[in-house]
């Protein structure tokens, strides 16, 4: 064949073809504008991305104007909500985030590594898939499913076995009693913590699966070669190689049990004022306030608040959500220069 | 040796240190083990008490009847599976081509670029941002704007969580096509778009159909983003620009109330998206695990 095509002819052909494989080569023969639609398509759909965050963050500012005008800052540490004498402050509901997220975390994360740990070190091979779906199921349960379990199924269990079992025992010790004090019907902060955290376990516990995953077995070998348990191989080879990544994960958690609506909603059980700091109190959280009175506050100061609260919850989310993704980020590059 | 006291004693503390180190290590482990019995514990307890308690409230009414008034004898879901299943579908049809064509970007054209990195970054964040405040934006654009809650408005909230899920799934199933491939179909002179639709898209398709199915088991379930979109109605309607029920905030509206018939359809209601939901992800797993 090469000896009846003309050399000249060949080494043409030759030049004329790209440089590199990974790019399309210069003539098409189909429809040229084709091309042009589908990447303006596909950049255009990025584009929007980028475009929905923008619009939510500006729409937020603007309907929290009213409210943001006439309280600023104060807002945040001012624990008054009353839509009847028309006064706004969003302590409650924020304290009511944070503490049912930190009580979720403070349970999820043992847990978690217990799940990654037994996952990725002890687990038999033909248990670990079963079982990892299993945890990766219980992301899959819908919240208002939660919600209702919770409230309907959980609670109660949680006040006739929990609370007041403790408040009996507990009874006259001077901060204790405080603390799990009220009425015994299990609905209040740490109810909606627990289910909270039983959300969030697979989130964490699949990240620093992947990521306990990723730790060379060099590493591993080689401690278990000068002797180390299973424990300290993971709790003092593994555990810092992937420190990153695991701090990422419960950020990740985190992100989400701050932004959690209906399971909480559901538990919390939903009153305005602050005045225990009992577990078993019921209270409220940003999420759970909108959910419950958006829809029929009037437009004006009152629906300018709760966008003001939604507008401090994406804030907080976003903030926690990006630290996440750059911690986990860093361990990606960080894997890549030291294998 | 046995002269020799400091060798000894070296020795039994030596021992007593690795008997201490076996301790800590069984203890660890067993705490381990009982962690994962913990979190596969409230799984199943959830799906017991929602299978024991649903189950005695499905009857066939559940499926062809309204929305009962409180304390009635009879009714059923019917007009909130329907409001379900049309924003359901609807808005995956609106978000799904979105998020493809955003993953395709991210995949095949701004890998390096840093328009794809702030994308990718973006794209993460509100995969988990609260739904409830894509439930917000949608009322400020579109809601207060026309003076009304409608299907629309509980469509687009819906398909904006569709989009993050989509996007994130179609742009690691691109990235599992091997390069080979791309490059055979460029060096035949395939023009570009060519070449993702037909072929680094379709060997993805099963990933990206997965991507979809998850998707839709996310928003099947949603109810904050539909409280004050969509809102809710008592009757049945098929009008997309009126307010219109949907499962999950009915089981809400039902299951928060003290009416006994509420709560018994709420338990069926959940057991319905329970079972839809679960159905769904395994049914992605298995589509996923049978193409790889």
């Amino acid at each position: 064949m090469a000896a009846t095509l003309p050399a000249s002819h060949y080494d043409n052909d030759k030049m004329s073809r790209p440089e590199s494989a990974g790019r399309p080569p210069e003539t098409r023969r189909s429809s040229p504008w084709a091309d042009t639609v589908f990447s303006v398509l596909a950049h255009g759909a990025a584009v929007l991305t980028l475009l929905l965050l923008a619009g939510i963050i500006v729409s937020l500012l603007i309907g929290a104007a009213p409210s943001i005008k006439e309280y600023g800052l104060s807002f945040l540490w001012t624990s008054e909500w009353d839509p009847v004498q028309q006064k706004f402050g969003g302590l409650v509901m924020i304290y009511g985030t944070l503490m049912t997220s930190f009580i979720a975390l403070l349970i999820a994360v043992p847990v978690s590594f217990g799940i990654a740990l037994f996952l990725t070190e002890l687990s038999p091979s033909w248990l670990r898939r079963p079982l990892g779906t299993a945890i990766e199921l219980l992301a899959a349960v819908p919240s208002i499913v939660y919600g209702m379990w919770g409230l309907l199924v959980f609670s109660p269990v949680l006040a006739t076995y929990v609370q007041q079992p403790l408040q009996v025992l507990l009874d006259g010790v001077p901060v204790l009693s405080g603390l799990v004090s009220g009425a015994p019907v299990g609905i209040g902060i740490l109810s909606a913590g627990i289910i909270l955290a039983i959300m969030i376990i697979p989130f964490i516990a699949s990240v620093m699966r992947d990521v306990f995953a990723v730790t060379p077995s060099m590493l591993k070998e080689s401690s278990y070669a000068l002797g180390a348990t299973t424990w300290e191989v993971v709790f003092k080879v593994v555990l810092p190689y992937t420190k990153t990544g695991v701090i990422g994960g419960i950020m990740l958690g985190l992100g989400r049990a701050l932004g959690e609506t209906m399971a909480v909603t559901f538990v919390i059980g939903n009153f305005n004022q602050l005045d225990s700091l009992s577990l078993f109190q019921a209270a409220n959280s940003i999420s759970s306030a909108l959910a419950n009175e958006f829809a029929e506050a009037g437009e004006g100061l009152h629906q300018a608040s709760l966008i003001y609260l939604g507008l401090v919850l994406f804030f907080i989310t976003f903030v926690v959500l990006s630290l996440s993704r750059l911690l986990l980020a860093r361990l990606k590059k960080n894997e890549g220069t030291r294998t | 040796m046995s002269d020799n006291p400091p060798f000894i004693n070296f020795d039994a503390g030596r021992l007593a240190k690795h008997r201490r180190r076996k301790a800590v290590n069984a203890v660890a482990l067993t705490l381990s083990m009982a962690a994962m019995a913990f979190g596969v514990f409230w799984l199943f307890w959830i799906l017991f008490e929602t299978v024991g308690l649903g189950i005695g409230g499905l009857t066939v009414a559940t499926f062809t009847e309204m929305t009962p008034p409180p304390m009635a004898e009879t009714g059923g879901l019917a007009n909130a599976i329907f409001g379900s299943l049309v924003m359901v579908g609807l808005s995956t049809c609106v978000g799904a081509p979105i998020g493809i064509l955003a993953g395709i970007y991210l995949g095949e054209y701004g890998q390096k670029t840093w328009l794809g990195h702030t994308v990718r970054f973006i794209n993460d964040i509100l995969l988990s941002a609260p739904s409830i405040v894509i439930g917000l934006f949608i009322y400020s654009v579109v809601v207060s704007q026309f003076k009304k809650f409608s299907a629309i408005a509980g469509i687009l909230a819906l398909a904006l969580i569709v989009i993050p899920v989509v996007i994130r799934t179609t742009e690691n199933m691109l990235a599992l096509v091997p390069n080979a491939l791309r490059e055979a179909a460029y060096a035949l002179g395939t023009p570009k778009w060519r070449v993702i639709l037909t072929i680094t898209l379709k060997s993805a398709r099963a990933g990206v159909i997965t991507g979809v199915l998850l998707a839709l088991a996310r928003i099947a379930g949603e109810t904050a983003p539909l409280l004050f979109t969509a809102l809710s109605n008592q009757f049945w309607t098929s009008s997309l620009t009126e307010p219109m029920a949907s499962l999950p905030v009915t089981i809400f509206k039902f299951a928060m109330s003290p009416y006994e018939n509420w709560q018994k359809l709420a338990w069926a209601g959940v057991f319905i998206i329970t079972v839809g939901v679960l159905a769904l992800n395994i049914l992605a797993r298995v589509l996923f695990r049978h193409k790889n």
